[in-house]
């Protein structure tokens, strides 16, 4: 494998080839024959060559990562290329390194650390009431075990390290998370932990303003790196800190207090490090900052192309998780500082630089280097990241210093973007689930099942309730405090019918409780923070962030987290647990299935994909949330369901081996499907809805054991999921298939789930070349729910809150906190407590939400639909009204505002964008009515649609109730929208107006000034323009010929087609631009074959030639056509254009009369001035014509200059000024 | 005014290998006096344009053009005033204002050294007045004004119709007293493929049900039919969400029922509106 490295390195082969090479299973033709070949004879070695660069690169950055979340890479084969590995002093460091933490929960581990180091996923046993409870997560960490994973490779660092002191109660003693009050900040003095109030500010330069005094007196420091105790001399301290901020004994004493700790958290001291004296990456050295520099790079071009080659396979889906490849390159873009190698020299001779033997990442620069080299080619995806993340990046300052290409496109994405992601847990609805249609005595057997069942719901409830007090008691324990009571309920559920009921309640509670933001049970609650604070009720918003900050999960545990049940679900889950009734779980099984089946099936609504318009985005906005309450539903039962269906078959034991799992295999072929997931599958895929059918079958394959994988149905399962998971190139633009974030959902979703322990690892790189495109045949609409922008940020962020993880990394970066705990430093300071130390009951707004809440509650489900649909309705149409009627009004105020610029200004008129900001500064302003008058509109027009839609019957309180909310809810909504969109909206239509103005301002005013529409008598009888068109082309194709000698027009027939032609002109019904334009230029044809006397005249062969009078009389109705009824440009300039007066020169005996009458009339007419009919008589000299032609052409121009200047001249001295209208537009 | 399948299909018999020219249009009408003559130029336009579609390839090839410009330049040399040009076309079958443009660009090529850009030959084939050679203006204008089916004077008719036709079916529309949306309407609610109406409340014609209205300054035969289906209906269909539809095909029952699956899974019927001037002022002014 590294072969392949290595030739790619000495550029015997392209990044492309490798690419193709490694995509797909058969040669692409495209490839070179040489490095073909250079690439077939490693053919066997393809499928390894991923897991090979992936370990390769994890491990080459170990020196840099030494600590922090590690980044795990699944990987088979890497034991052997790994630890087996002649690995260099530099390498074998890292076994003591990653034994600097070992984990605490399990001392014997620490002398396994090695192996757990290879073997070891990075499992945190969860959550401290998690490891409280049973075997599943037990049986999940039972493959910590030796010999479990031995072939199993996770990234540098130990394991289980952070997962477990993220999820630990906060140490207290621990100087440096909880430095006393007063005391000098343990890390060193020069920088001061940012204290990170609500709105983070970047780290800036002045910050060392406002840094403790203790700096300022601190000695200046210029002796330190060589008076350092001798263990730690190799690291260079100090490198990134400005001079005079730290002195020795600060440095000491800091020392002693980091060393302690670590004796602290690690009670087993005994690590066994083989190299005592290999230098200790201690957690001081982490404290410092090596900064980064683009100039000290070396060997660049290595660097170039294994992000190269790296970024390709990441692109195109070669790895088994994109977002954890992100979260490793983002652990090399702020890796704090290189531990340096003991035997590691920088000074490699050239020519083995460039072979795999010296180390990737020589140097910080180097890392960071490639980081953004890799960053570079996934713009696309960062930029679809949440708003805070991409304010992180694009703050960055590693990444403006080497890319700021690529800094300045993430500051664009930035600005521009909307998505906001909230990472609060949802607030738990204390809701009571009561079903009044099908809880009532009629669904009971007996007045005794009805009646245990009422009982039953009481201590489900008590139970509840009780968990929620005590749960987060430390001590507290479920299964001791519950236990016995759940068990007891569940035996007096006798009859099969009355597991039912048990069931349906327990399956509403569970969907009523957990789901997410948005959800029915929180759109009331939920929605309240944005919009109020929008609003101005200011306090309500800036709790709920403080909230949402307070109550975020620190970390959900690294970029690849086990499954869990977070919040409300390890309720339902310990209630299984404790209840381990067999009866409940089929009863629950089925229930779920029935429900996901239900919700999978959905019709969700479509979205039209051309219309842009603000005010449908309103509605879309229901739509998008309407899916992603069906989505996380789905996700919520599906884990369920995968929970209580492999239930049975997990346990703490390692995975069975050999004959044993032969025979588990063949017992367990055996055994339907709880639910046909695979047909479900598969008709999502048909359906192109995979967006909603694979994150939930996900959820229910994440709980699998380890058996499944191996059985052939679930093993179809993966093929068509990893196949799914290859085609999804996010590169590639098909908008008509799949929308970005629908991709990217899908990769994350799909990423973790190849990530879970029980799917074995080499499933994913097993998998020969899946089929290069990935085509269901569809016999499904073109528009599945694929295509359509279902998935925003907030609902990709809620499915996988593991990709908050990355923007969690920069954060930490930011505030230069040592990542101890994996979460940035919260500190909140004492004021702040106290100013907003009422509950959220305490504000009215809030109390206002939750009665609210209360109300719907004690009312028939249907009253809550009727209320949210109307607000939801009236909400729209609000924001459609403002539109048509404020916005309106601006844009009309803008356009005489527009006029009057242009009047002051003059014709210059000033430049547009200019103009359009002095306008938009003046009305947007304005937009700041729409508020006022869309609460006046939704209170005027919500509670008359609620009355109209509730029952007559409903009593007068319940329906003032109904309508105070929905005016509110209304209100909400619009204003939400309005507050957000109202400027845009304005600048948009002003803008449109105005370049609609300067438009008609534009190049022909005069014209359009003067277009008038037909008389108001006319009654539009006028022949149509196409057929006088048609009509004159006939008679000019007849004119030029060819013509048989029976063809011709009669003069009647011309004078006929003459006054239509009139006719048609003075209706301007039909007449569009261009058939007048062309109208224009046939007349002049006509005019000059009139002239040259060129028409064919029917009749007696005597008279072929039209009379001299006719003539006259034709040119004559065609002089006033011209005058009065063209209202564009006549090019009549054509008429003494070479060609049209060459026509002349066929004819014999010459006739010049005519032209000269013409020529004569145009003047007359004030069609064509004097001099300019001079200038074509001028250059029609300078045309080669036959001798003779030319003498008389020469006299017509003289007999035309002699004669006096008839009348008005006048007119003639005006003329010569400002030139004839129409043919200064026809030459223009 | 119907015209069957069988009707259409003797007609576009008789247009196999004819040149586009007038004296074509005049025999064409001698054989069917009883249609329009707007109804027979519709009719052969397209199916000229069929034919040229197909046999485009072959006059485009370098060989060809250098042929017909050497013969041209022969037969100017003889003769100056001779249709030259037209003969020329005629004679290979290609429409001559077809021919009138590759000459052109081929001389161009010859005497201007760089390829001149598509706008400058457009400009001189609407106004030949700016070519430079006044034989080859000549002759490049007896080309354009013989030509029915090509060239810029055919173009703006067919425009012109197009226009024409709307601001009738709008009228049409008014005095029905339907209500609509036009295509700026639609235009400014941010559709980007429109029909020219869109009926607000939909109607009902002989059993279809009707939810649009499109003009097309063309004729409604089958290959058509199928071309504009798949271009643009279905994108209708998509975007407006509109179950049923209806073209404004003057194509007749006759036609559309032959044109099968395609056109009535759409609904299309004889409704209004079409190239057909005749058929249509039949319809507009009864």
């Amino acid at each position: 494998m590294a072969a392949v490295l290595e030739s790619l390195l000495r550029e015997e082969v392209s990044v492309a080839a490798v690419v193709r090479w490694i995509a797909r299973s058969t040669r692409g033709s495209e490839d070179n024959p040489g490095e073909a070949a250079a690439l077939s004879s490693l053919r066997p070695l393809r499928k390894e060559f991923v897991p090979f660069l992936l370990n390769f690169l994890r491990e080459q950055s170990s020196r840099v990562l030494p600590q922090g979340p590690p980044t795990p890479a699944k990987a088979p084969g890497a034991s052997a290329a790994l630890p087996g590995r002649p690995g260099g002093p530099s390498r074998g460091s890292r076994g003591a390194r990653s034994q600097l933490f070992p984990p605490t929960e399990a001392p014997s581990t620490a002398a396994e650390a090695p192996l757990a180091r290879r073997g070891g996923r990075r499992r945190g046993p969860g959550p401290a009431r998690e490891r409280g409870g049973r075997g599943l997560e037990e049986g999940v960490s039972g493959e910590n075990l030796p010999g479990a994973g031995g072939r199993r490779l996770r990234g540098s660092g130990s394991p289980s390290r952070p997962s477990l002191t993220l999820s630990d109660p906060p140490n207290l003693s621990n100087l440096e998370e909880f430095p006393p009050v007063g005391s000098v900040p343990p890390g060193p003095t020069g920088r001061t932990k940012p204290s990170r109030r609500i709105n983070p500010t970047p780290v800036s330069e002045e910050r060392s303003l406002s840094k403790p005094k203790t700096c300022f007196t601190s000695p200046p420091i210029n002796c330190v790196p060589n008076s350092q105790p001798s263990a730690l001399d190799t690291s260079p301290w100090g490198l990134g800190l400005p001079p005079g901020c730290r002195s020795l004994q600060e440095e000491r004493e800091m020392l002693r207090k980091e060393r302690s700790k670590q004796l602290q958290q690690s009670p087993t001291p005994t690590c066994p490090t083989p190299e005592l004296g290999s230098p200790l990456p201690s957690r001081a050295g982490s404290l410092t900052d090596e900064p980064a520099d683009p100039a000290r790079v070396s060997s660049r071009q290595r660097l170039e192309l294994v992000a190269l080659v790296y970024s390709s396979c990441i692109a195109e889906n070669l790895v088994p998780n994109l977002f954890l490849e992100l979260f490793f390159v983002f652990q090399l873009l702020t890796a704090r500082r290189m531990v340096t190698a003991k035997n590691s020299d920088p000074e490699l001779s050239p020519g083995v630089l460039d072979s795999l033997e010296s180390p990737l990442f020589q140097s910080i620069h180097d890392c960071v280097f490639f980081a953004v080299q890799v960053l570079e080619c996934h713009f696309q995806v960062l930029s679809n990241l949440d708003k805070g993340t991409l304010k992180l990046l694009a703050e960055n300052e590693r990444l403006l210093c080497f890319s700021p290409a690529l800094q300045g496109r993430l500051r664009a994405a930035y600005e521009g973007s909307v998505a906001k992601v909230s990472l609060a847990m949802p607030p738990s609805a204390q809701a009571v689930s009561f079903q009044p249609e099908t809880d009532n005595r009629a669904n009971f057997s007996s007045d005794r099942a009805f009646h245990t069942f009422k009982k039953q719901r009481d201590v489900f409830y008590e139970v509840l309730r009780e968990w929620e007090d005590h749960h987060e008691e430390p001590g507290w324990d479920f299964e001791k405090g519950l236990g016995s009571r759940i068990r007891a309920m569940m035996g007096q559920l006798s009859a099969a019918c009355s597991h039912s009921h048990f069931v349906r309640l327990f399956q509403k509670q569970l969907l009523q409780m957990c789901q997410s933001p948005g959800g029915a049970g929180g759109t009331v609650l939920g929605e309240a923070p944005d919009v109020l604070s929008m609003l101005g009720a200011d306090k309500l918003g800036r709790l709920w962030r403080l909230q949402e900050r307070l109550m975020a999960p620190q970390s959900s545990g690294g970029p690849c987290p086990p499954p869990t049940f977070p919040g409300c679900q390890g309720f339902f889950r310990d209630f299984i647990l404790s209840a381990s009734s067999f009866q409940f779980n089929q009863h629950l099984m089925d229930s779920l299935s029935l429900k996901i089946r239900e919700l999978n099936g959905l019709a969700l609504p479509q979205h039209e994909p051309s219309d842009e318009d603000g005010e449908s985005d309103v509605d879309w906005q229901g739509e998008r949330r309407q899916f992603a309450v069906v989505l996380l539903s789905l996700r919520l039962l599906a884990k369920f369901l995968g929970f209580v269906a492999f239930l049975p078959y997990r346990g703490p034991e390692p995975p069975p081996t050999g004959e044993l799992q032969d025979s588990i295999l063949a017992l367990r072929s055996q055994v339907p499907p709880v639910l046909d997931v695979r047909t479900l599958l598969q008709r999502g895929l048909q359906a192109r809805r995979a967006v909603l059918t694979v994150p939930w079958l996900v959820e229910f394959l994440s709980f699998a054991d380890h058996v499944v994988p191996l059985l052939d149905y679930y093993r179809d399962i993966f093929i068509l999921l990893l196949r799914l998971h290859r085609s999804l190139v996010l590169s590639q633009e098909s908008e008509a298939k799949m929308c970005f974030l629908n991709k990217l959902l899908l990769l994350a979703v799909l990423g973790w789930l190849f990530q879970i322990p029980t799917v074995p690892e080499d499933l994913f790189f097993l998998e020969e070349g899946p089929s290069d495109a990935f085509e269901v045949d569809t016999v499904a609409p073109e528009h599945g729910l694929d295509a359509a922008p279902v998935v925003d940020q907030q609902l990709l962020y809620t499915c996988c809150p593991y990709i908050g993880e990355l923007r969690k990394l920069l954060a930490l970066w930011v505030s230069g906190s040592t990542g101890r705990s994996g979460g940035f430093m919260r500190k909140i300071t004492p004021t702040t407590t106290t100013g907003l130390g009422a509950q959220p009951s305490g504000t009215s707004q809030g109390l206002q939400a939750r009665l609210a809440h209360a109300f719907f509650h004690n009312q028939p489900p249907s009253l809550r639909r009727t209320v949210e649909f109307v607000a939801e309705r009236i909400g729209s149409n609000c924001v459609k009204h403002i539109k048509a009627t404020l916005v309106a009004d601006l844009v009309r105020q803008a356009e005489s505002l527009l006029q009057e610029q242009l009047v002051t200004q003059g014709e210059e008129g000033g430049d547009p964008a200019q103009l359009l900001e002095i306008l938009c500064s003046q009305l947007c302003p304005h937009g700041a009515q729409a508020l006022a008058l869309g609460r006046e509109f939704c209170q005027r027009k919500s509670p008359g649609a609620v009355r109209a839609l509730l029952p007559e019957e409903t009593p007068a309180a319940v329906l003032s109730s109904a309508e105070n909310i929905a005016v509110g809810l209304a209100t909400e909504k619009a204003c939400a929208w309005l507050s957000a969109n109202i400027t845009a909206l304005i600048r948009r239509e002003v803008k449109a107006a105005v370049s609609r103005t300067l438009r008609a301002q534009g190049p022909e005013p005069a014209a359009r000034g003067e277009r008038r529409g037909c008389s108001r008598a006319c009654e539009h009888h006028a022949p149509l323009p196409s057929h006088l068109i048609s009509e004159i082309k006939d008679v000019l194709s007849l004119a030029v010929g060819p013509r048989d000698p029976d063809e011709g027009v009669s003069p009647e027939h011309l004078e006929q087609l003459l006054g239509q032609l009139g006719q048609t002109l003075r209706c301007r019904q039909f007449l569009c631009p261009p058939a007048e334009q062309h109208l224009a230029k046939c007349s002049v044809d006509l005019a000059s074959l009139l002239v040259a006397d060129q028409i064919p005249i029917l009749g007696p062969p005597a008279q072929y030639r039209l009379e001299r009078g006719q003539a006259r009389r034709l040119l004559h109705m065609l002089l006033s056509l011209w005058k009065e009824d063209f209202q564009g440009p006549v090019p009549l300039q054509l008429l003494l254009s070479p060609r049209n007066v060459g026509l002349l020169a066929d004819t014999r005996p010459r006739e010049w009369d005519l032209l000269l009458f013409l020529l004569r009339e145009l003047v007359e007419k004030g069609l064509m001035g004097r001099m300019e009919i001079e200038a074509c008589l001028g250059s029609l000299h300078q045309a080669q014509w036959p001798g003779d032609f030319a003498e008389e052409l020469a006299t017509l121009s003289n007999l035309f200059l002699a004669e006096p200047h008839l009348p008005e001249p006048q007119l003639r001295t005006c003329e010569l000024v400002q030139p004839n209208r129409g043919t200064v537009l026809a030459q223009s | 005014m119907i015209l069957t399948k069988a009707q259409y299909e003797e007609i576009a018999q008789c247009l196999v290998s004819v040149p586009p020219t007038r004296q074509s249009l005049r025999k064409l009408k001698q054989r069917f006096p009883s249609q329009s003559q707007a109804t027979l130029l519709s009719i052969f336009s397209q199916e000229y344009q069929k034919h040229i579609k197909r046999t485009h390839g072959k006059h485009h090839t370098s060989e060809a053009i250098e042929s017909y410009y050497q013969r041209y330049l022969n037969g100017v040399v003889k003769n100056g005033a001779a249709p030259v040009l037209l003969d020329l076309a005629n004679e290979v079958d290609y429409a001559p204002s077809l021919m009138a443009r590759l000459i052109l660009e081929r001389f161009l090529q010859e005497h201007e050294e760089t390829a001149p850009s598509k706008s400058v030959i457009n400009s001189m084939l609407r106004d030949p007045s700016q070519i430079p050679d006044g034989v080859l203006a000549n002759q490049v204008y007896q080309c354009i004004v013989n030509d029915c089916c090509y060239g810029p004077l055919v173009d703006c008719i067919k425009h012109a119709i197009g226009h024409e036709h709307e601001v009738l079916l709008r009228d049409l529309l008014l005095e029905k007293n339907l209500s609509f949306l036009d295509e700026d309407q639609l235009r400014a609610k941010g559709y980007d493929k429109t029909p020219d109406f869109i009926l607000q409340v939909p109607v009902a014609v002989e059993g279809h049900i009707i939810h649009w209205i499109e003009s097309k300054a063309s004729f409604g035969d089958e290959c058509s039919h199928h071309a504009y289906l798949h271009d643009q209906f279905w994108s209708y269909w998509n975007r407006d969400g509109i179950s049923q539809c209806c073209s404004g095909w003057c194509g007749t029952p006759g036609l559309s029922d032959s044109s099968a699956s395609a056109s009535q899974s759409a609904g299309i019927t004889g409704v209004r509106k079409h190239f057909l001037p005749g058929i249509l002022m039949k319809c507009v002014c009864k």
